[in-house]
This record gives C-alpha cells, sequence and structure tokens, in this order.
C-alpha cells in the first residue's frame, strides 16, 4: 500500500492525559470484524467518547457522547496531533488502531513512550509517533490546557516539532522510517528491491536447516 | 573450528541465523520461517496482496485457523453457526482466503482448529529455532519453544506473504531469572504475574526477554507457554526459553514435526539453542520462585497484581501523580475500595481458557481442584473453554467434562472466546470475573466487565468459593 507523503504542517493538539492507553481502548474488540482497512475513525476511543455501546453498522452521528471526554470538547476538534503519556498502545497488535487514530484525522502521536508493535504499526500507516522526554511531554500538556488552539508545526524533514513562539522541539526518527514516510513508499516494494538476496539466503538455508522446507502433510 | 567470537544469548543466536542483510543504521531484513493466520487480522493483508497482483513467497510457509470470532456453544453446521454476520463474514473470508492462495487452514468442523498459539505448538507447526510471526501480539507464546516468535500488525502480515521476511531492529536482550522452587499451588501464571508485577506493563518494551533459571528448567513446556504468552503484557514482545531435553520430548512425534534422518539432523541443530555461559543481557532482574504467592490482578492493567493474601492498594500512596490517577482510574472503573482484602471481592463470572490458560495441563489443574465440589450459587456463569478441539478431545477422554459439568460448569467448545468477548461470549458491565486470561483492560471481556487475572487453579477456587480465595490449602485437601 503506498502512503501519502509526510509533508510539513500545522497541527492542533489533543492531549490525552492518562498512562497505558491500550489498543482495546483506541478501539474496541466488536469493530475488529471489518475487513477493511478504513471507516475506523467514528469508533476511535468508542467505550470513552459515547455513553452507550457501540456496535459496528451503528449511525454514529446519532450516539450520545459523553461530554467530558476530551475529544469531544469543541476546542480539540480538527486535532492532528495527540498527546499522549507514557506506554502508549500497548497490548493487542491490532493495526485498526493506528487505522482509527489515522482515519480520525490524527497524524501525529506524541508520548514519552510507545509499545513496540504499536509504534511499528504507526508508521506503515502515515502516523509519526514521536518519543519527548517526560518533562517535554509534561510541560506540552500545561501549554495545552492553558491555551485554547495550542498547536505545533510538524517538520519531519528537519526533525522538529515548531511550538507557538519559533522555538523548536528537536527528536529522534529512525532513518529508514523518516525515508519511508516523507517519500510514501511501500515497504513491501522496497525489499522486494533485495529479491536475490532473499533467494540467496532461502537456498542457503534450506541447506543448513533442510527439515524447515520438508513439505508438510497436508 | 576455533570460536573466537563472544558469547551470545538465545536471541543473539536465532537473529544471527535468520538475518539476509543490515543496513548501517541497524534496519535488518530477517527471513521468517513461519506465519500463523487467523480470521481478524489478516484480511486486509490478503486483500492488499490481491490488489498489488501478487502472490505468497513461500505458500506452505503458512498456516491458518479460525479463534477470535467462533462460537463456543455450538459448532454444529460450521461456518453457518455464526449468528452475528460480521463475524461470519470474517471466518468465511479467511477460507475462501486460504482456499484462494493455497494455504493449510483447519477451519470451524476440524478437530484440530483452536486458538493459534495452541494449535501451532501442538501440530509441531512451531518448532525450536524458528522464526515464527502472527498478527497477534500473544505470539510470543511459542518462544517457549525456543523459536523467535513475536506480534505483528496486518501491514507486516502482507508483508511476510509477499517477501517471506520482515524489516526489524534488534531489541536488547533482557534476562528474567527466576531461581528456588515453587510452593505447591503456585503456578506459571502466578510467576507471570509476579514478573508484570515487578517490571509493570512497559518493562520489557524494546526487549526480548529469555526466561531462565530453575523455576523454568523444572516447568513444565505448557507451563513455559504461559510465560512467553504473556511477555507482552510486561511489553516485550519477544519471550524465550533454551531449548532443553524436555522441549524435544514436546515435539517430537507431532504431526508436522520432521521424522526420521531429518529429525535427527533438526535435534543436533536445537541443542546449541541455548544463551552461551557468559552471554551478556542488557538488563536482569531476578526474583526468588519460592516467595512467590498465588496472583490476583484488581486493576486494568496486568501490572496492577498482588498476592491473593493483599489488598487493593490505595492511590494516595502512589509514589507519583500519574500513577496515583491511574490507580483511582481503575477502582473506579473495578468498583473497588481501597485496602479492601482480595479474599473479599466477590466473582459472578468464571472463565477458564483463552491462549494463556487453556492446554489440557490448564484443565487437568483446574479439574483438580473442582473434583467433588460445587460452583458457588452466586455465580452467574462458570465456564471452561478448551484451546483446540484436540486438547477437548483429551479433556474429554480423561473425564475432566465431567468433572466440571457435575460441579455446574459449562463445558464449551474452542477459541478465544471471552478472552476478548469478539464471539457471543462477552462479561456484563460491572460484573467481576475470574479470569485465566491475559488482559484486565477496560472492556476487553466485555464493555464495562471488571475482569481479574489469575491461574487455573486460582479460577477454579473463586468458582467454589464465589470470591477470590488462596487455592493452596484447597489443594491440599484435593490430594489428601
Amino acid at each position: 500500500m503506498s502512503l501519502q507523503k509526510f509533508t510539513k504542517f500545522e497541527a492542533l493538539v489533543a492531549p490525552m492525559d492518562r498512562a497505558n492507553v491500550d489498543t482495546d481502548a483506541i478501539i474496541p474488540k466488536q469493530f475488529l470484524k471489518s475487513i477493511k482497512r478504513t471507516g475506523f475513525g467514528p469508533n476511535l476511543f468508542d467505550e470513552w467518547r459515547y455513553e452507550d455501546v457501540g456496535q459496528p453498522g451503528m449511525d454514529n452521528s446519532q450516539r450520545p457522547l459523553k461530554k467530558d471526554f476530551v475529544l469531544n470538547q469543541p476546542r480539540y476538534q480538527g486535532a492532528k496531533l495527540l498527546l499522549a503519556r507514557e506506554n502508549f498502545g500497548c497490548g493487542s497488535s491490532r493495526e485498526h488502531a493506528p487505522w482509527a487514530l489515522k482515519d480520525y484525522g490524527f497524524d501525529v502521536i506524541v508520548a514519552p513512550s510507545f509499545a513496540d508493535i504499536f509504534f511499528n504499526n504507526s508508521f506503515k500507516n502515515g502516523i509519526l509517533p514521536i518519543v519527548l522526554p517526560a518533562d517535554t511531554v509534561e510541560r506540552l500538556f500545561q501549554a495545552v490546557y492553558d491555551q485554547e488552539g495550542y498547536a505545533l508545526t510538524v517538520d519531519l524533514e528537519n526533525q522538529q516539532l515548531i511550538q507557538p513562539d519559533g522555538e523548536p522541539i528537536a527528536f529522534d526518527v529512525d532513518s529508514f522510517r523518516k525515508h519511508c514516510l516523507l517519500n510514501g513508499l511501500d515497504d513491501i516494494g522496497l525489499t522486494l528491491q533485495h529479491r536475490d538476496e532473499i533467494e540467496a539466503f532461502e537456498t542457503d538455508y534450506r541447506q543448513r536447516a533442510p527439515w524447515l522446507f520438508a513439505e508438510p502433510a497436508q | 573450528m576455533t570460536d573466537t567470537t563472544a558469547p551470545q544469548t538465545l536471541y543473539d543466536k536465532l537473529w544471527a541465523s535468520h538475518r539476509i542483510r543490515e543496513e548501517s543504521d541497524g534496519t535488518a531484513l530477517i527471513y521468517i520461517d513461519r506465519q500463523l493466520l487467523h480470521e481478524v487480522t489478516s484480511p486486509q493483508a490478503f486483500e492488499g496482496l490481491r490488489l498489488a497482483g501478487r502472490k505468497p513467497w513461500r505458500v506452505e510457509a503458512n498456516v491458518a485457523t479460525c479463534d477470535h470470532n467462533v462460537p463456543t456453544t455450538s459448532l454444529k453446521g460450521g461456518v453457518s453457526s455464526i449468528e452475528d454476520p460480521v463475524s461470519r463474514i470474517q471466518v468465511q473470508t479467511l477460507d475462501k482466503n486460504a482456499a484462494e492462495f493455497g494455504i493449510l487452514e483447519f477451519p470451524m468442523g476440524d478437530p484440530r482448529q483452536g486458538i493459534v498459539h495452541v494449535v501451532g505448538p501442538e501440530e509441531g507447526i512451531t518448532l525450536p529455532g524458528m522464526t515464527l510471526v502472527c498478527g497477534d501480539s500473544h505470539t510470543a507464546t511459542h518462544g517457549a519453544l525456543g523459536a523467535l516468535a513475536h506480534g505483528v500488525g496486518t501491514s507486516e502480515v502482507e508483508h511476510v506473504l509477499a517477501t517471506q521476511c520482515l524489516i526489524q531492529k534488534k531489541m536488547k536482550n533482557m534476562l528474567v531469572k527466576v531461581d528456588g522452587k515453587l510452593a505447591p499451588g503456585v503456578t506459571p501464571k502466578d510467576v507471570i504475574l509476579a514478573v508484570i508485577g515487578e517490571i509493570g506493563t512497559a518493562g520489557g518494551t524494546g526487549y526480548a526477554i529469555e526466561f531462565g533459571g530453575q523455576v523454568f528448567r523444572d516447568m513444565s513446556i505448557e507451563g513455559r507457554m504461559t510465560v512467553c504468552n504473556m511477555a507482552i503484557e510486561a511489553g516485550a514482545r519477544v519471550g524465550l526459553v533454551a531449548v532443553d531435553e524436555k522441549t524435544i520430548e514436546y515435539v517430537k512425534g507431532r504431526p508436522y514435526a520432521p521424522s526420521g534422518a531429518l529429525w535427527d539432523q533438526a535435534v543436533e541443530a536445537w541443542r546449541t539453542l541455548k544463551s552461551d555461559e557468559g552471554a551478556e543481557f542488557d538488563k536482569v532482574v531476578e526474583l526468588d520462585g519460592s516467595a512467590i504467592e498465588p496472583q490476583v490482578s484488581w486493576g486494568t492493567s496486568p501490572e496492577m497484581v498482588g498476592a491473593i493474601n493483599g489488598r487493593v492498594p490505595d492511590p494516595d500512596q502512589a509514589s507519583d501523580s500519574v500513577k496515583a490517577e491511574s490507580i483511582r482510574k481503575a477502582l473506579q472503573y473495578m468498583g473497588l475500595q481501597p485496602g479492601t482484602p482480595f479474599v473479599d471481592i466477590g466473582v459472578d463470572y468464571i472463565f477458564i481458557g483463552s491462549c494463556t490458560n487453556s492446554r489440557i495441563e490448564d484443565l487437568r489443574a483446574a479439574a483438580q481442584v473442582v473434583k467433588g465440589r460445587k460452583v458457588a450459587d452466586s455465580v452467574e456463569l462458570a465456564m471452561v473453554v478448551p484451546g483446540s478441539g484436540l486438547v477437548k478431545q483429551q479433556a474429554e477422554a480423561e473425564g475432566l467434562d465431567r468433572i466440571f459439568l457435575e460441579a455446574g460448569f459449562e463445558w464449551r467448545n474452542p477459541g478465544c472466546s471471552m478472552c476478548l468477548a469478539m464471539n457471543a461470549d462477552k462479561l456484563p458491565a460491572g460484573k467481576h470475573c475470574a479470569s485465566t486470561s491475559n488482559r484486565n483492560f477496560e472492556g476487553r471481556q466485555g464493555a464495562g466487565g471488571r475482569t481479574h487475572l489469575v491461574s487455573p487453579e486460582m479460577a477454579a477456587a473463586a468458582a467454589v468459593a464465589g470470591h477470590f480465595v488462596d487455592v493452596r490449602p484447597l489443594m491440599q485437601e484435593a490430594s489428601a
């Protein structure tokens, strides 16, 4: 699947002020029954977001909202950057979690730490997860709460988040993943450029571990 | 040949033997020996292949079964017995994809169908030394056989189908060493819950965890699976146990295990699958096995766990404000007051099953506690869901089904069931469940449901008592 190129943009920030947000919370299990990659946005954080219990096929625009839930507050509508706490995305490997975040409109997630599988899945779907020190994240939470409309400019090329006063916050990103995001590259296509090497490895490996290549009984 | 290389960990060895290429920044291509597929995380991957006009690289490296959506009540009628049309379409889609691409599948109605992480080892589809992936975070289970196994997302499922490789960076090495001897009534589940309680739900993030020490050497292969299964609950994608004679004995004679000359050759290679003397780990955590007690979780993260004779913690005594807030939110969700003894928490539902604890040894252990006793009147539903059709057959051959049924349990058909409630088995809002599964997240077993993670023995004891209780005295009575 080829992705949109990740360019420089301004992102309204929404705060998700709890640690260990798991992928069951991001997209509850009943929505995993879809055989598509799209359409998960209306059910992002479903149990926290709506008063009733959501089911696939419901008209989500008619469901009662939990007014206190952060993403239901008018000031965070249109947010593209989710500011989160430690170990964001823990639990199940469901890629439906980044699909739902992306479909909702989030392109960037900033947290002190992420769960491994979620972190990896995010890049594959055009979401940039950024790890920042806990005190920087804490400062950003304060800034978001203090200032309605708080936005950061996301500059992946130069690896920085630019604050409203123009001060940049530098972040690290794996060079390969950065390259893929900036160019909207498809991992499979890239890997298949090494087809000869994979085949050579396989030939040698077949000699070393022939029991792994025996035809299984059906 | 003189060996001048530094001592390696088991993970180092598995990584090195599967590395095809590595860039200067550490991004590597890793060869994948086996991929397990199920209905929830594969449809979009097959669709991606079709859209790009790609074929599986090595079709026989893939094996499929359905587990998350399957009903546990009646399997008569196969797929058509799934009442929820959305679930049914997902299972049918797997059947269709497996047929279209020529992938071996154990569909509904096949006695080998079951939870993918139970089926793999049971069939000898998982072998020591393999790299194995599945679109499911509990793939770490297979590390119990000395395989490098971890969960992947759907994009990676497609990537492995198309290329037989994964783009990865090497993880760090962690050793969780538990020495000593477990007390009777203390199980592999209690060990891993105690480990998670110790290092936290993100303690293993970025690491491959090897479980070493006397406790794991003494443990059965199925017990090791329970431990490795929950490595992800400590944040680690990979859990590993070194290969020993028990591993080899376990694999021998399984349907898809090698035989004859290939078997001998394989065993020789497998015997090297352990960390070398003096291998360096980036992090070492040590626990005293003899001090571990039966565990019960009280909150909404697997790290929120304690010994059965403890009490629900007080958020005001937490070490920092983020932790205090997490505890407060958890207790509110769980409907628990700080200071409540765990043994005073009543249970409404009992779930014995899941890829963590649904193997034959788990069912035997629970049955031993249940035998000659009755499920308490206050318990609304107690159910046993075997991990696979073959586990179910074996249990029935041993008469375990009779023990559970006579005590008042329901005896169900295999699947993931109430571990994540994608099928019809749901924990109602506000109800407390003693569950042998792996996650106590909000809504995991059903919207508003309150999960307490325990061992099969502890779940059985809670079923009988109607509240959480230390299983150890019950086990002494049972064996007396």
